[in-house]
């Protein structure tokens, strides 16, 4: 028998399963049929289909409608194999606008430069930066004023039929023996400069004329008079142990900003080990960052200077024993001074800010005495970047009015605009039978051009750069042209009918004439940005001494004038002009003043007295009104102006902002003077408001910056700052201290290196995706920064003493923002970070109002994608610039430094990928990169060889405020000034 | 056991249960009067500028206060602690004169409570709306969330007002609603419109007025009072560690939290006196809030005035004695003289200086004079909010972020939709609510006359 297998006892005994599931099928019959009756039974089945229906229509549209819209990104289906997403990387290259010079950095983020670094590869500015230099990848993504395509008389063009019509004017005009203007800034690129000899080689009749409108002729003159060489002499401010300075702004805007800055903080370096300091006096008209550094400033009228050189000149030539010079002023502190100097022969330096080559002349009949020539002055690698001369471009406009100009091209040059006498420019202009400018914005030049063929952005460029004999640098595209542009240097190739592109040219140039190597090191070259020939021996300049006494007799001639005189400069932020139009610059407060969006009339209070005026008012000065501002240290009868403001057509941010004043310019001698003794001053009853970030000038005694003078610094490394070790030893506390096991950041600021040159400031903003908020914001003291540089005041109101102090998030390690927080948006990272959580955040703002340091930002409105505040994320090119690694902040949540929290993050991932410990100053925050003095240092505490444990125990090291016992993490070094008191 | 031979009866006019009843529910049967109305519609006017105000605050951003980066707090968080002093008097009168065992309370209690809740829910939108992000305002309850150990800074004081003003307002409105009970229910029974029955009814929980309801009234009303008891001297105390623990100068100050909680009543019973003068007046209340009842809180605001005029010198020694230099310069430099000295000045005047007319027996009678006085009063203790935060914040220990301060229409907006929003809520209470306790008037009523006539017949012998 087949066996019988079963599963229950019922299926075992035969029994019948009850069928407890009765939902089945029945049998004989299908689902369908069943849904069929069921519908069938249902009352108004149509109804329900039709409600069925409504509702999932309804349902979807909602669902779809509430969806946000989807952006796609197209990844790479190849992955290139030097290109990760999400990974820096960086390309060497020239930032130079026509007047200064900067070895960079790129940082690219998929494809888009995002940040300028200093190279630290360059030996001229050794990895320093300005605030120009910072700002100018922003001006890449000015989509509303740079040129997308070649134009011709306003409307737009192709760029063949202008090459087509351009080269056969050229042509025209060359072969009729007209003049062909290559009207130029001055222009640093061998490369570029052999293009041009090759153009006028093909086109007789081409002629350059190089145009700055802050030149240095009056030095470059002065040289070629003394010395048979129109050249700017390397000054060796590090080598100088006095330096007197003439006017000269050489820590802000003279010449070399840059490189002059990190000279002279060598010499002001007390942390090196050496306990010299160099002494420094400055005479000026209005108070700049050189003059708030100097150890001793006098403001003197523009007028005076003439005779304070002739008397320096006349002391030390007595001391000399050689023929004095015509009798000049009389002023004390030239009498000390001339002491000084002549017991520090040959490490001494006297420069001079004047255009007047007459003055340039005794500066260097001075030098020569005091044997600097050589020491602190070289001549070997002269700074190639000025090389205008003034007449030439007043020949020029001659010609252009005479109507002999047949062909005027303007290349990086504004003469509308920035041009003394711009009337004479614009009637010139329409005589020149065909103009073209190269400029790749608009300008108010370019409303007068036939043609305008925009040239790229530097950074979308091949160029290279000699700023200093044989120093040489390379220029490389870090992102493709954004719009239909192309370099000038292509153009000319163009109409000259010479094959290739530019690149080929330049690497042809490159690997022939100058590295005079293969690919190899051309490669080589242009990774690293920069080429250094060597140096020519030593060659000894002599003095042409016959010219110093005709200069002398010339300069005797002008007297102190009694008039009001009229200063203008160019600030930290604008410069000429050129950069107006960006809103980081725009939003820069000038450090001394701390105004921004607007340039003033800067008056003394005595002055704004007699003038019968006070802050608020408005001046008329030949018919230009500007307002008032009261800036103590301003010379007593004169006013200083900002150049670089006051566009017409330039940009949405630049137009209409401040007052165009080089039109108060004076040409005079062959040289283009900034100063006007002869302008009409009138008082109006307009009223203007500036906008400035800082209301307050005084300390009130409070020990913010603590300073000392060298002599109390020799005796005792703490002074003036024995506070410091009093707090110290009240350090107490119940609770128990947090360890910091890992890293322990921290960062020290040295005083006496800082500058307030305001690079930092602008670093930042472009790091950390800081907004642009607008005067009137600025006004209500809503600006962003997240770096600031504060400035006070001491002593007498006429002549104060100023000093700088950066100021950002001082990350204490009992921070008074952390515990008030309610829901602990803010709070100390396990590596000493005070940070912010940007999404946790809900803007009670108690934090702002309990950090001592006032230091934390406010999201007031949304910044970002806000019509009302339209300018650079408010629109989709120029967000390009936006860093990916830092979060745009939302409205309504609170804001602050975070020492670059990006950066240390990166670096440490750096570190453990490549298996190997941190190297102390790895880690640069963007602040303490681009500062041209290498005032800030940013390290690790945990670390006792670091740079910043060092800085800490240095006897000069102190934390603001430490009496609330908030245990900052960043520290200042006091300032020491090598004053007169040395005995204070 | 209660003797009022000293003090004269509490309730004048020999009314008697019924005659109360009907008094106070007069206004509530009554139709509307043409003033209220009038009142009303202007209330209701300053609301919607206020919503105006409060939408401009959400829609574009706290930017369009004057609030800036030195100075984070303005108008907003003044207004917090002035509505919060304000309503601080309700719940004071309620449990401290219980305690004191001060029966002239029962006739004002009610309106003063009715007062605490409006203007605590007044105070509670400032500390919402100044955030910046208000929509994410729920971050600060500490309830369990799926981000991890996120969890809300205990060590905050934001957090502990948070708690604080939560607290206090539910308590104050539960001690006034509870109280309410019996009264509702007096009014359910007299109504004769079928629709007033049903919602008094509802509110009157079903209150039959059986002995065993007023034992569970009573011990209800007990355990309520205690606890806000607490309250009252925890809320303010705890508004004022916003300020106490903070580094700032002027406001890192051990004598805050008993001189905000004593500021606070001050303000509160400012606010009731203004209040009291309103109503007696408008309702003709004058036998049940009587002459005497204003005279006794007269008689402590006058006590109050000298403890807040102490305070103000206490702080202000302590800002010299501490020789902070930080301290001293916001006390003589920014608060007694400097860009904020009228501030400081028109606080100490109208707080300190001007209630101290009241030692006048006239003064105190004379209603209008008095009635002047209450509004001094509660300006002057707005100025001390100023002060307190404005001259602190302007000027602290840097002077580059010194800065100054000036409110928005925005800001003013806001102000005055609260102050709206108070009226309205103030004269919808008039209307619908018993304003006077009936059930604890009449408990007061008996004694006193029964005293009347012992003292009749004690002048027979």
């Amino acid at each position: 028998m087949e066996k019988k297998y079963w599963k229950s006892t019922e299926e075992l005994n035969n029994q019948v399963v009850p069928d407890y599931n009765e939902n089945l099928i029945p049998e004989g019959k299908n689902l369908l049929d069943l849904i069929d009756e069921e519908i069938a039974q249902k009352p108004s089945s149509r109804r329900n289909f039709l409600k069925f229906c409504g509702f999932s229509f309804a349902t979807a549209a909602i669902a779809s409608s509430c969806e946000n819209p989807v952006k796609k990104a197209i990844p790479y289906l190849n992955k290139p194999e030097d290109v990760t997403p999400g990974m820096a990387s960086h390309y060497a290259t020239s930032y130079f606008d026509g007047s200064e010079y900067n070895s960079i950095l790129v940082k690219v983020r998929d494809g888009r430069p995002i940040k300028i670094e200093g190279n630290t590869l360059s030996d001229v500015t050794k990895g320093g930066t300005t605030a120009r230099v910072q700002a100018s990848v922003l001006s890449l993504y000015d989509g509303l004023s740079r040129h997308k395509s070649p134009m011709k008389k306003g409307a737009d063009t192709n760029w063949a039929s202008a090459d087509a019509e351009i080269s056969a004017s050229l042509r025209t005009i060359s072969a009729a023996g007209g003049t062909i203007v290559l009207l130029t800034s001055n222009i640093i690129s061998p490369a570029t400069k052999k293009l041009i000899e090759e153009f006028k080689a093909a086109f007789p009749g081409v002629r350059q004329v190089v145009y700055d409108p802050v030149s240095a002729s009056g030095i470059l003159m002065a040289n070629r008079d003394c010395y048979g060489q129109a050249v700017i002499p390397d000054y060796l401010f590090d080598k100088a142990e006095v330096i007197a300075s003439f006017s000269a702004d050489f820590l802000g805007t003279w010449l070399s900003p840059v490189e002059y800055t990190a000279r002279y903080a060598q010499s002001r370096n007390l942390t090196n080990g050496e306990k010299k300091l160099s002494y420094h006096i400055q005479f000026e008209t209005g108070l700049t960052i050189t003059g708030s550094k100097a150890d001793k400033r006098v403001p003197v009228k523009p007028s005076e200077e003439a005779g304070l050189l002739l008397q320096l000149y006349n002391e030390i030539a007595a001391k000399a024993g050689q023929a004095t010079a015509p009798a000049g002023a009389t002023h004390e502190a030239i009498t000390a001074l001339a002491g000084r100097l002549w017991e520090s022969k040959g490490k001494s330096l006297v420069v001079s800010g004047s255009n007047d080559p007459n003055q340039q002349i005794m500066v260097n009949a001075i030098n020569q005495l005091l044997e600097n020539n050589g020491a602190t002055i070289g001549f070997e690698t002269p700074l190639l970047t000025r090389q205008a001369i003034d007449n030439e471009m007043e020949e020029l406009v001659g010609q252009m009015n005479a109507g002999s100009i047949g062909e005027l091209i303007l290349w990086n040059v504004n003469p509308v605009y920035d041009y003394y006498k711009p009337e004479a420019f614009i009637s010139g202009i329409g005589k020149v039978k065909l103009t073209v400018s190269f400029n790749p914005v608009m300008d108010e030049t370019q409303e007068y051009v036939d043609y305008i063929l925009p040239s790229h952005h530097f950074l979308e460029s091949w160029d290279d750069a000699e700023p200093k004999r044989g120093f040489f640098s390379l220029s490389q595209p870090t992102i493709r042209p954004l719009f239909s542009t192309r370099q000038p240097q292509e153009s000319l190739m163009k109409w000259m009918g010479k094959e290739g592109d530019y690149y080929s040219y330049l690497k042809n140039f490159w690997m022939t004439d100058i590295l005079k190597a293969g690919e190899t090191e051309w490669k080589t070259t242009l990774q690293g940005g920069v080429f250094q020939k060597e140096t020519p021996a030593a060659t000894a300049v002599t003095l042409n001494t016959a010219i110093v006494a005709p200069a002398a007799q010339a300069l005797s001639a002008s007297k102190k004038s009694d008039s009001i005189e009229i200063s203008l400069y160019q600030n930290l932020s604008m410069g000429n002009g050129m950069h107006t139009n960006n809103p980081w610059l725009m939003e820069l407060p000038d450090p001394v003043s701390k105004i921004c969006w607007d340039n003033f009339a800067s008056l003394s209070q005595e002055t704004a007295k007699a003038l019968g005026v006070t802050a608020g008012n408005v001046l008329n000065i030949n018919g230009l009104e500007v307002p008032v501002f009261l800036q103590p240290g301003q010379a007593g009868g004169t006013i200083s102006i900002a150049l670089g403001y006051g566009h017409t057509r330039f940009g949405k941010v630049a137009d209409g902002v401040g007052v165009n004043v080089y039109p108060l310019a004076t040409y005079e001698n062959g040289t283009l003077r900034l100063y006007n003794a002869a302008a009409k001053v009138e008082m109006t009853d307009r009223e203007y408001q500036l906008a400035t970030t800082q209301m307050h000038g005084s300390m009130e005694g409070r020990p913010i910056v603590r300073e000392t003078v060298l002599g109390s610094y020799l005796e005792s490394p703490d002074a003036g700052n024995e506070l410091h070790a009093e707090f110290e030893k009240k350090h107490v506390t119940l609770y128990k201290e947090t360890e910091y096991k890992g890293h322990h950041w921290a960062m020290a600021i040295d005083l006496n290196a800082c500058t307030g040159c305001s690079a930092c400031v602008i670093a930042c903003q472009a790091e950390n995706n800081i907004p642009v908020v607008g005067k009137e914001e600025v006004m209500k003291t809503r600006i962003m920064h997240w770096i600031r540089i504060d400035r006070y005041y001491a002593g007498d109101e006429k002549n104060p003493e100023v000093v700088f102090q950066p100021l950002m998030c001082q990350h204490c390690d009992n921070a008074p923002c952390e515990n008030v927080c309610p829901v602990s948006a803010t709070n100390h990272s396990s590596e000493g970070l005070n940070q912010m959580a940007y999404n946790r955040c809900i803007g009670t703002k108690y934090c702002i109002n309990n950090c001592p340091y006032k230091v934390r930002r406010f999201n007031w409105f949304r910044y970002a994608t806000n019509q009302k505040f339209d300018y650079n994320m408010n629109d989709d090119l120029s967000r390009m610039v936006l860093n990916p690694d830092v979060t745009v902040r939302e409205r309504g949540v609170v804001e602050k430094c975070s020492l670059c929290v990006q950066r240390i993050q990166e670096k440490k991932l750096l570190a453990k990928t490549e298996n190997r410990p941190l190297q102390d100053g790895e880690i640069l925050p963007a602040c303490a990169q681009g500062c041209p003095s290498k005032a800030i240092v940013f390290g690790d505490l945990n670390d006792p060889q670091s740079r910043v444990s060092q800085l800490f125990k240095d006897p000069r090291n102190y934390h603001l405020l430490e009496e609330l016992h908030t245990l900052p993490k960043v520290g200042y070094l006091t300032l020491v000034r090598n004053s007169d008191e040395n005995k204070a | 056991m209660y003797k009022t031979d000293v003090r004269g009866p509490l309730i004048l006019g020999d009314k008697n249960y019924r005659q109360i009843s009907d008094d106070v529910i007069a206004p509530i049967n009554q139709p509307i009067p043409g003033w209220w109305k009038v009142a009303f519609f202007i209330a209701l006017l300053m609301a919607i500028f206020g919503v105006l105000a409060l939408y401009q605050t959400v829609a574009v951003g706290l930017g369009t206060w004057g609030v800036n980066n030195s100075v984070g707090w303005g108008w907003e968080i003044i207004n917090f602690v002035w509505w919060i002093g304000i309503g601080h008097a309700g719940t004071a009168f309620s449990i401290f004169l219980l305690i004191l065992r001060q029966k002239w309370r029962t006739s004002i209690n009610r309106a003063a409570e009715a007062m605490t809740v409006v203007a605590v829910m007044c105070a509670a939108i400032f500390p919402a709306i100044h955030m910046g992000r208000v929509w994410l305002a729920f971050f600060i309850f500490p309830y369990p969330n799926t981000r991890g150990s996120l969890w809300v800074n205990f060590n905050s004081p934001l957090f502990w007002d948070f708690i604080a003003i939560s607290a206090y307002l539910l308590i104050s409105a539960s001690f006034w609603y509870f109280g309410m009970v019996p009264d509702f229910a007096t009014i359910r029974d007299k109504a004769t419109s079928k629709i007033k029955k049903a919602v008094y009814g509802f509110f009157a929980f079903g209150w039959t007025g059986s002995s065993r309801e007023w034992l569970r009234y009573e011990a209800l009303s007990y355990v309520l009072g205690g606890i806000a008891a607490v309250l009252v001297v925890s809320v303010h105390s705890i508004v004022s560690t916003d300020f106490a623990v903070s580094v700032i100068p002027g406001w890192h100050t051990t004598v805050f939290p008993p001189y905000f909680v004593v500021g606070a009543i001050f303000s509160g019973f400012a606010m009731v006196m203004t209040l009291m003068i309103i109503i007696r007046k408008m309702y003709k209340f004058q036998e049940y809030v009587t002459d005497s009842h204003l005279n006794a809180i007269a008689k402590i605001l006058v006590f109050v005035s000298l403890i807040m005029g102490t305070a103000y010198a206490t702080e202000v020694f302590i800002g010299w004695y501490s020789g902070s230099e930080y301290e001293m310069f916001t006390f003589f430099k920014n608060r007694v003289t400097g860009d904020y000295a009228f501030q400081f000045w028109a606080m100490v005047i109208c707080n300190a200086f001007i209630p101290q007319l009241f030692w006048f027996k006239k003064v105190r009678q004379n209603l209008t004079i008095a009635f002047i006085i209450s509004i001094f009063i509660n300006i002057g203790m707005w100025y001390e909010r100023f002060n307190i935060l404005i001259t602190s914040l302007s000027k602290d220990y840097l002077p580059s972020s010194w800065t100054t301060y000036s409110p928005t229409w925005v800001e003013i907006g806001i102000y005055i939709g609260t102050l709206g929003l108070f009226t309205m809520g103030v004269l919808l209470f008039f209307k619908y609510i018993p304003m006077i306790a009936i059930s604890e008037v009449k408990s007061v009523l008996k004694v006193t006359s029964v005293n009347t006539n012992d003292q009749k017949h004690m002048s027979h012998e």
